[in-house]
């Protein structure tokens, strides 16, 4: 139960973060294509009987950068380029799954998630990699944040915009995979996009922003692991769930006139 | 001391040739008014000025060298676009965007200072979405100005803003070329306002129809005249 709570926590964080940048740089879904192509990477572990996270992380992370080359030589729209790399990665998964004998209990696992099962090597790595996805973000803040503000006046301050582009679908592709235990394959989007759509109708500045943000989404994961646990209920779905409910109400403020930044 | 070189510039889109050998020199301490109608290939230039484009024929050197070679000019110039693009939601304050242009993070000073300057200090905690166009045009002067650069390159500004608006930015830019000895290069289709701002003239219409002191080119009126009928021709030809 610590270990969940630990691991949720450290991911809320992360994928908040991360996911903020996705948001305003109009990439939402990229994460959940990224998780749909990581399906291809533990189909493809546990078929070879490696840990299926290790081939995950390859997979993701490999498709996203390819995506993300072809979407700019090619000229395909950002939308076009997530449907391909979403289908692509369910299409490899079921093959390969179809090749090793079907579906298992491990395959529903990372479909929906298993916080309540992290064992310590997860939450160890959980920790390092949020610890260092955050470092590298803070220290290169003003690079990232620029760039995602516009991309043509970060390139003319000397900014090297491509670099990091490729950095964030790098990074993304780690947060996605890392995520995976907490809330699954097909849930994983909801943790990038849902807490900082709330968050951008509270926040004046982009810091103040990214902190309701963090706030939001640990408050789900934390309730929701907690509820989950005494109702006995899934908890990628609760946490989901709750986070809705976060954006609903303030929606629901917002129309009533009670939220106003002046 | 000359901070910019332009020479036998030349870009080739594929439907038409945007810009065909154009060479000029900005010096120290000028004050460029750059005109020409829609479509006269002033933001192509900046664009290929800017490294944005690296797609043209011919050489641009800023400070005696090629800016093909490096791309540490970029430093010293400041860049205000003609229309601002951002997501009309994005969570950022005044003071956020400006600090996006600060390399150096110690001179944490120096954004309220810029903000003094252009009169919005009062805005620093407001976000960008919710400020008119004229403030909005202070801001990005602001993220533009906050390194200290020694070039100034504003690509039509004005567009879309009130005319209170518009004269406060006039007495601003004047006073960073007159006082703060800022090199200024500026597009524009005013020619009144150019007139009565820039000290050098360059009129574009995808060849460089006119460059020297701008009282040279105002107060020749055949000159003007040969102006004003190839921008008008070149209206015509648009609509």
């Amino acid at each position: 139960m610590h270990r969940a709570l630990i691991s949720g926590i450290a991911i809320a964080i992360l994928c908040s973060v991360v996911g903020l940048f996705l948001v305003l740089r109009r990439y939402s879904l990229f994460g959940d294509a990224i998780a749909h192509s990581s399906f291809g990477g533990i189909a493809l572990g546990l078929l070879a009987g490696v840990y299926p996270l290790w081939t995950a992380y390859g997979v993701s992370i490999v498709s996203a950068l390819i995506i993300t080359k072809i979407k700019k030589k090619y000229n395909i729209s950002g939308d076009a380029s997530i449907a391909v790399l979403l289908s692509s990665g369910i299409a490899v998964g079921l093959v390969i799954i179809g090749l090793s004998g079907g579906f298992t209990i491990d395959i529903f696992s990372f479909l929906f998630g298993s916080i309540l099962l992290v064992s310590v090597d997860d939450t160890v790595l959980i920790l390092a990699l949020t610890g260092i996805i955050l470092i590298v973000i803070l220290s290169l803040y003003r690079q990232i944040l620029y760039s995602t503000f516009n991309e043509e006046q970060a390139k003319v301050s000397g900014i090297p915009v491509e670099k990091i582009n490729y950095l964030i679908i790098f990074m993304a592709g780690i947060t996605v995979v890392t995520s995976i235990q907490l809330v699954g394959v097909l849930l994983i989007s909801a943790l990038f996009v849902i807490p900082n759509v709330t968050a951008i109708m509270y926040g004046r500045g982009f810091k103040q922003t990214a902190i309701i943000s963090m706030s939001f989404s640990v408050f789900s994961v934390v309730v929701g692991i907690l509820t989950s646990y005494i109702f006995d209920i899934t908890p990628a779905g609760t946490i989901v769930l709750i986070s809705i409910g976060l954006l609903g109400g303030t929606m629901g403020i917002k129309s009533a006139g009670l939220l106003s930044r002046k | 001391m000359s901070i910019v070189e332009i020479t036998n510039l030349t870009v080739q889109y594929p439907d038409v040739k945007a810009l065909d050998d154009v060479s000029f020199t900005v010096n120290q301490g000028d004050f460029l008014g750059i005109i020409g109608p829609n479509g006269a290939g002033k933001s192509t230039l900046f664009d290929a000025m800017l490294s944005l484009n690296t797609k043209y024929k011919g050489t641009i050197k800023f400070f005696g060298e090629d800016i093909r070679k490096s791309k540490n000019y970029l430093k010293e110039i400041g860049y205000v676009p003609q229309k601002p693009i951002f997501e009309k939601n994005f969570p950022a304050t005044v003071n956020d965007v400006v600090r996006m242009g600060l390399r150096n993070e110690s001179d944490e000073n120096k954004i309220d200072e810029i903000l003094q300057q252009l009169w919005i200090h009062e805005l620093s905690n407001r976000r960008i979405g919710e400020l008119s166009g004229g403030q909005l045009q202070r801001v990005f002067i602001a993220k533009a100005l906050v390194n200290n650069p020694k070039v100034l390159i504003l690509d039509e500004p004005v567009t879309g803003i009130d005319q209170q608006s518009i004269e406060l930015f006039y007495s601003i830019l004047r006073e960073l070329n007159s006082k703060q000895k800022i090199t200024i290069i500026w597009s524009s289709h005013d020619l009144d306002a150019v007139n009565k701002l820039a000290n050098h003239v360059a009129c574009l219409n995808r060849t460089l129809f006119f460059h020297g002191i701008s009282e040279k080119f105002f107060s020749d009126d055949e000159l003007v005249k040969q102006y004003s009928e190839a921008s008008m021709q070149e209206h015509m030809h648009h609509h």
